[in-house]
């Protein structure tokens, strides 16, 4: 709702020289939303609706075979936020056949918008009734990332950017549709989401590469994939966010053993339990790669068996610069801590009513907050019994 | 992009904003370079052909003609504006963008509000309207006022309440200059308290502004300069009170330099705005981060660096260094002890080549000398712009909302009420039409109440952060 980003956006593909953004399939206004999220739904959406729906609709005109949409957006602005939970409403509406994923940017913990708890609970709250699945990537996590594996210094947000593109390429790069096909997989969204989410109250998706480090390193390192797949199942059931200071001690209870009560959202040795995964991996030998570590029943949750709940995608093309590469996409509980910290903080600033009156200017009531709340609790208290 | 309108009320408004308007003008000389008019200048200043008589000089792109700053001049008395026509900024302002009069408003809120703000309501309303009528899309109006006045404090609180009923989207940022403790008008306070009743009701965010915090950074950055350290020497263009791009002493007025460092806080504050960066943001979100509460609109300020030393190099250890001094005294632009009191919030506006992880990692290190409000405890806003101002190469605007300007106001409320009791000079407001006992007394609970709002806050401050529980669902 604001031209300079979309400006420097256009500038930035058409100065490749590779490739370009359509010259019409932008639309931006002035002024903004504000960093309000009632704005950004309430007021944006209804006005800029049918310019925007029918942008989208040329392009999906132009699709031969539309498998769906991938929203990219963030929750602690009001732009992305708020009208990106509308459009992914209307899209619910009007292409009720498709898919729709939205790639969702969870914001630092501290110090980007003040009332970024505000706009993520009410995005988030939104987009589970209207998405298929949110792909989430933490800030947090990628500038760790930044500082510890990519060892850079003075970390700006385009370091960031190319982190999470790298992340993003990781999983939609094309890969084989089958064991020993040597055909393309022609709906990587639908495959995605068919193995990954299997019931609507578990929808969130979070995403892990191995290896990640910066040129440098690189040229000194070798990966085998046994090793590969030995941190990336580690990172998976500890829940470490890169594949430096994983807790090793963690461990898959033994089966057979009654879970020790349920998930402590404060307990350190907890373990990640698993809905669905999904592990890609590119590049050279990659049919040797052993994966039966990752179709362990102790890892999934009761109800999904391991054939149902894991799936891999392979090609023996690499990716980016590195030999052998993996990716897991993982429906787990992998995002359950930082939703509760959301959760709380916002609740604890929504009970002294603060910054309440600007979003009320806009149609947005306290019921509607109250709503988010109690779905977003749902939804933590659903991931949290995933162990028994 | 958005347009701006600045408001510039009284003698003090109008002061300040000739030093705005002229470091506006020097920031977008040292920026744009090929003197094409783009979005960034048209923020503040339209560009126009002087050779077509009337309104249909207006060009919206290509080469700058004649630069018109989107201005509106008022005063009740003549000799400022006409200093200013006089001055080297006469072609920046449309003639016919001015209000002024004769006899001066006597240093008297309700001559300011009651008669000069009737008498020329309908002129006001249509010099405002022609502004936005040249703007593609105005978000914000800028009044610059001071409070112990007339003009500035009576007409220039009138005016709000006109924006807010003409142009209810348009937000109003107001930059007040608050009297200070000796200040010579005798009736400031009643000016002030009068003036603060409508600056609660009508403002979006105010940003006070006392001289006596003006006079001691003048005079910090006067020792700097005069103590002359061995081997450091002061870049000139980078003083913050330099006016005219030259290292000269002190031979200009006395508030030259003081009003500089105003028009430096209105520039940084709009620089993210109207200049690209890594995390933009507008004013519409200044308004939205740091007012939690509707009648809790007042922002401390404070602006580093307020002069560059010539060494170029810059190591990161300096740069944390403005981070530190941004939250130190000596920097305010209004005397207050935001350390010692209680954070609602807070803004950081950098500017320059500074990153996210500077950013982040200098918030992590001040963060545990600083008490924020319970349920706002990561309550920092952040903005990146890429396009430092004249002469430094990153600066830091802080705008904090916080209980600190409390005693500002409860020094307020007593000095009005020393005068009051006495009824000392009362007649002279009672006698003006349409002024009564009661608009006193009313600005008196106004305020009290803005007060008392402040003092609940306060009082949790020494309670523990405890989480509140949580809603229970049925799984």
């Amino acid at each position: 709702m604001e031209p300079k980003v979309i400006n420097q956006t256009l500038s930035k593909a058409a100065h490749s020289g590779r490739w370009k953004y359509g010259q019409h399939s932008c639309f931006c206004q002035k002024q903004g939303s504000g960093n309000n999220w009632a704005y950004g739904y309430s007021v944006h959406g209804p006005r800029h609706e049918e310019s925007i729906m029918n942008l989208i609709q040329k392009e999906v005109e132009k699709c031969d075979s539309l498998n769906g949409f991938l929203i990219i957006m963030s929750m602690a602005g009001g732009t992305g936020s708020g009208l990106g939970a509308f459009v992914t409403q209307n899209l619910q509406d009007r292409y009720s056949n498709s898919l729709k994923m939205n790639q969702i940017i969870w914001p630092y913990g501290t110090g980007e918008v003040i009332v970024q708890n505000y706009n993520s609970i009410l995005t988030l709250s939104h987009l589970y009734r209207s998405s298929d699945a949110l792909l989430i990537h933490e800030n947090d996590a990628v500038h760790k990332i930044c500082a510890k594996l990519m060892n850079i210094k003075q970390i700006s947000f385009r370091d960031i950017n190319q982190v999470l593109a790298h992340q993003l390429g990781s999983v939609f790069q094309p890969t084989y549709s089958g064991e020993g096909s040597f055909h393309y997989r022609r709906n990587p969204l639908g495959d995605l989401m068919e193995n990954l989410v299997p019931h609507p109250e578990f929808k969130m998706l979070g995403v892990r590469n191995i290896p990640q480090m910066s040129e440098n390193s690189l040229a000194y390192s070798t990966f085998t994939w046994a090793g590969l797949l030995k941190h990336l199942r580690q990172m998976l059931i500890s829940n470490a966010k890169m594949e430096e200071g994983i807790d090793w001690q963690v461990r898959p209870p033994l089966s057979g053993l009654p879970m020790l009560g349920k998930m402590s959202l404060n307990k350190e040795f907890h373990f990640n339990t698993s809905i669905a995964n999904l592990v890609i991996l590119r590049g050279k030998d990659v049919h040797s790669a052993e994966l039966g570590a990752f179709k362990d029943p102790a890892l999934y949750t009761s109800w999904l068996e391991p054939v149902h709940a894991f799936s891999v995608w392979k090609t023996q093309r690499a990716f980016s610069k590195y030999e052998k590469s993996a990716a897991l996409v993982s429906n787990s509980q992998f995002l359950v801590k930082p939703l509760d910290m959301i959760v709380g903080k916002a609740w604890n600033m929504f009970a002294s009513k603060a910054y309440i009156h600007q979003y009320t200017k806009f149609g947005i009531e306290e019921e509607d907050f109250l709503d988010s709340f109690t779905l977003l609790e749902q939804v933590i208290a659903s991931y949290c019994n995933l162990g028994f | 992009m958005t347009q701006s309108v600045v408001i510039q009320v009284g003698q003090c408004g109008n002061q300040i904003g000739c030093c705005f308007w002229d470091l506006a003008l020097r920031e977008h000389a040292a920026v744009n370079q090929k003197a094409i008019y783009d979005e960034a200048i048209s923020s503040f200043f339209r560009n126009v052909d002087t050779r077509v008589v009337g309104d249909g000089g207006s060009i919206s792109k290509g080469k700058i003609r004649s630069l018109k700053a989107r201005a509106v001049l008022i005063d009740m008395e003549e000799g400022v504006v006409n200093e200013i026509l006089q001055g080297p900024l006469r072609d920046v302002f449309d003639s016919k963008q001015l209000i002024t009069d004769i006899s001066g408003s006597g240093n008297n809120w309700a001559v300011g509000h009651k008669v000069f703000g009737s008498l020329y309501q309908e002129q006001i309303l249509e010099k405002l309207r022609k502004s936005a009528e040249h703007c593609d899309c105005l978000q914000c109006f800028f009044v610059i006022h001071s409070m112990g006045g007339g003009t500035g404090s009576g007409l220039g609180t009138f005016l709000l309440k006109v924006l807010e009923d003409e142009f209810p989207e348009v937000y109003r940022f107001v930059t007040s200059v608050y009297p200070s403790g000796e200040d010579d008008v005798i009736t400031s306070p009643y000016n002030s308290m009068l003036a603060m009743k409508e600056l609660n009701e009508h403002a979006d965010c105010v940003l006070p502004i006392d001289n006596q915090s003006l006079f001691d950074i003048i005079s910090k950055i006067d020792l700097m300069v005069n103590s002359g350290k061995l081997g450091t020497a002061i870049k000139p263009k980078s003083l913050v009170t330099s006016s005219a791009g030259a290292f000269k002493k002190r031979q200009e007025k006395p508030f030259d330099a003081m009003n500089n460092i105003v028009a430096n806080l209105l520039l940084n504050l709009t620089s993210s705005a109207r200049f690209e960066g890594s995390l933009n943001m507008d004013l519409n979100e200044i308004s939205m981060n740091l007012v939690p509460f509707p009648q809790l609109h007042y922002l401390v300020s404070s602006l580093t660096p307020l002069y560059t030393l010539a060494d170029v190099n810059i190591p990161s250890r300096r740069l944390d260094q403005m981070f530190s001094d941004a939250f130190s005294k000596d920097h305010q632009l209004i005397q207050a002890d935001p350390k010692h009191s209680l954070y609602l919030a807070c803004a950081l506006m950098v500017r320059g080549n500074v990153q996210i992880s500077d950013l982040r990692r200098n918030i992590e290190r001040l963060k545990p000398s600083l008490r924020f409000v319970s349920w706002n405890q990561e309550g920092w806003k952040t903005s990146l712009c890429s396009v430092p101002p004249v002469g430094h190469s990153h600066s830091l605007l802080a705008l904090a909302n916080n209980t600190c300007v409390k005693p500002t106001f409860i020094e307020l409320r007593e000095r009005f009420t020393r005068l009051y009791k006495k009824r000392a000079h009362l007649h002279h407001y009672l006698q003006i039409e349409g002024m009564e006992e009661s608009c006193f007394t009313e600005a008196m609970s106004s305020l009290s109440a803005l007060i008392q709002e402040y003092n609940q806050l306060d009082a949790t401050k020494s309670m523990p952060a405890e989480d509140l529980p949580r809603l229970r669902v049925a799984v």
